[in-house]
């Protein structure tokens, strides 16, 4: 038997999060991924852990995720420091609220996505809370740090794990040990006493669930888990059930759905985008992004559901029926909840639309797929009741 | 019948010319919940090291590697329909292929059961 999915890295090279002995614990299978040494599954496996998240809660270490300050006199200028290197509106950015944007190069591709919260607490105006990708903190933190005026600098965060709970149950089994989680609007944070221990907890996740990611001290990583784990509806989920849940979500992995050759209008995340941004630029790639937004990009991000039971996997090439090659997969595999083998790929603007018949070819042969709508699995973020 | 495996994490089970090749326990539980099989046909003629049959998990695809000569006889139906019985029974129902052994000489490269455990402590 042989695989297509090798892992030769050192794991002597690899760094450790807080939670490493607890994973090794819990019996999970170890791999290197972004250079950490990350549980991939836990015994149960990514089948069971993918459809526990759906169900109740799963908790998810990401604290191998870049986490900083960006910290200046006031917040319009912190904000306007950020705006010169993302297109969202940092500017209105709410106190306690939150923001998915992307880094951007000159040419407007991708250089990383990233979630930005403003604190809540009056006291802490002038500061931005920073999440990127831990494959992307040595391109980040110097792009970034190149762009600041001389008052504003970026801090980063090393004594701070960040843990993720998602799924129905998620918020609930927080709340048991810090009630104000379950106050949390969607895309809002608040500091917080998890156990009488300071948390940084905001209402987001990368599952298409409802759930929160926790900013807690490192040296408390492993009592706070401990706690969750303790609660039967809280399981430990690895790296492969978090990739099919946001698959499912149709929720883009940098390197793979994204680069630094794609553009937030080609990855069809231009939700990014406020109105502001979009008609005023003042961003890296603004031109060719505005461009784009008019005139509709030459290509862009699909999902994809595959007729039959053959997952088609990153790399794979699109093509109409019988015909060219449009486009290529960037992430596809078994959706556990879909209950079909699910793909995302960049295809010809003219082949995006939902309903489309596409080839995608794996091992030589054409696979039958369909453009669908995304979220593949509906997202089930929550949603405030109305007053 | 004599049971012998590969490096490759493949069984095989020699029963007079027919050899019955499937994938080890713990092959299974490294590739994690299997989603998908894809068979070879029947009549299709084997070199040692040629793709025998793919097995995809959630996570990724795998190859079956033919661990001897041999023209391919048979193949487990059953498992397009139920990939994960290769979770479930890997040793036992599960079985991919089975050859018409072209070189039986080829048998003595593999490893019996005792040598295989030993191989996957080392891992």
């Amino acid at each position: 038997m042989g695989t297509t999915d090798s892992h030769a890295a050192d794991a002597a090279d690899l760094k450790r999060t807080p939670l490493y002995d607890l994973h090794v614990e819990l019996g999970a299978r170890m791999v290197p991924f972004a250079g950490y040494d990350m549980p991939v599954q836990y015994p149960t496996g990514i089948m069971t852990e993918h459809q526990h998240t759906r169900a109740a809660a799963g908790l998810f270490d990401v604290s191998h995720m870049g986490q900083a300050w960006l910290i200046g006199p006031d917040h319009e200028t912190t904000a306007r420091a950020l705006e010169a290197l993302v297109p969202s509106n940092m500017v209105e950015l709410g106190r306690g609220k939150q923001r998915y944007t992307v880094l951007l190069n000159a040419e407007g591709g991708i250089v990383d996505d990233l979630m930005v919260t403003r604190p809540v607490a009056e006291a802490q105006d002038g500061r931005l809370f920073l999440v990127v990708n831990a494959s992307r903190k040595d391109v980040d933190y110097p792009l970034i740090r190149a762009a600041l005026p001389a008052n504003v600098r970026l801090e980063l965060i090393e004594d701070r794990a960040l843990i993720a709970v998602q799924g129905p149950q998620a918020v609930a089994a927080v709340a048991a040990h810090a009630p104000k989680a379950a106050e949390l609007a969607f895309m809002s944070a608040d500091w917080m006493e998890f156990d009488g221990i300071t948390c940084h907890v905001s209402r987001s996740g990368y599952t298409g669930e409802d759930g929160v990611e926790m900013s807690v001290p490192a040296d408390k990583a492993e009592a706070i888990t401990r706690a969750l784990l303790a609660d039967e509806r809280v399981k430990p989920i690895g790296l492969g059930a978090r990739d099919s849940l946001r698959l499912e979500a149709g929720l883009c992995l940098y390197g793979h759905d994204l680069d630094e050759t794609t553009s937030p209008v080609e990855g069809d995340i231009t939700f990014i985008l406020q109105k502001r941004r979009r008609e005023e630029g003042g961003f890296p790639g603004a031109a060719r992004i505005q461009r784009e937004f008019a005139e509709g990009p030459a290509r862009k991000r699909v999902g994809l559901k595959l007729d039959g039971r053959a997952p088609a996997r990153e790399g794979a090439e699109i093509k109409v029926p019988g015909g060219d090659t449009v486009g290529i997969v960037t992430s596809g595999g078994f959706g556990p909840t879909a209950g079909v083998p699910i793909a995302m790929g960049y295809v010809a603007a003219a082949h995006a639309a939902p309903g489309t018949k596409l080839a995608l070819v794996v091992r030589g042969k054409d696979l039958e797929a369909t453009v669908v709508e995304m979220p593949i699995v509906p997202h089930r973020y929550y949603r405030a009741p109305k007053a | 019948m004599t049971t012998y495996y590969s490096k490759d994490h493949e069984w095989i089970a020699v029963d007079g010319d027919t050899a019955t090749v499937g994938i080890t326990d713990y092959a299974q539980s490294q590739l994690g919940d299997v989603v998908y099989v894809e068979l070879p046909d029947t009549g299709k003629a084997l070199k040692k090291g040629d793709e025998a049959a793919v097995v995809e998990s959630v996570k990724a695809a795998s190859e079956v590697y033919a661990p001897i000569d041999g023209e391919v006889v048979a193949t487990n139906a059953a498992l397009v329909d139920s990939p994960a019985n290769v979770n479930e029974d890997p040793e036992g129902g599960a079985w991919f292929v089975k050859l018409k052994i072209a070189d039986k000489g080829q048998l003595a490269d593999l490893m019996d059961e005792a040598s295989y455990k030993a191989y996957v402590e080392t891992l």
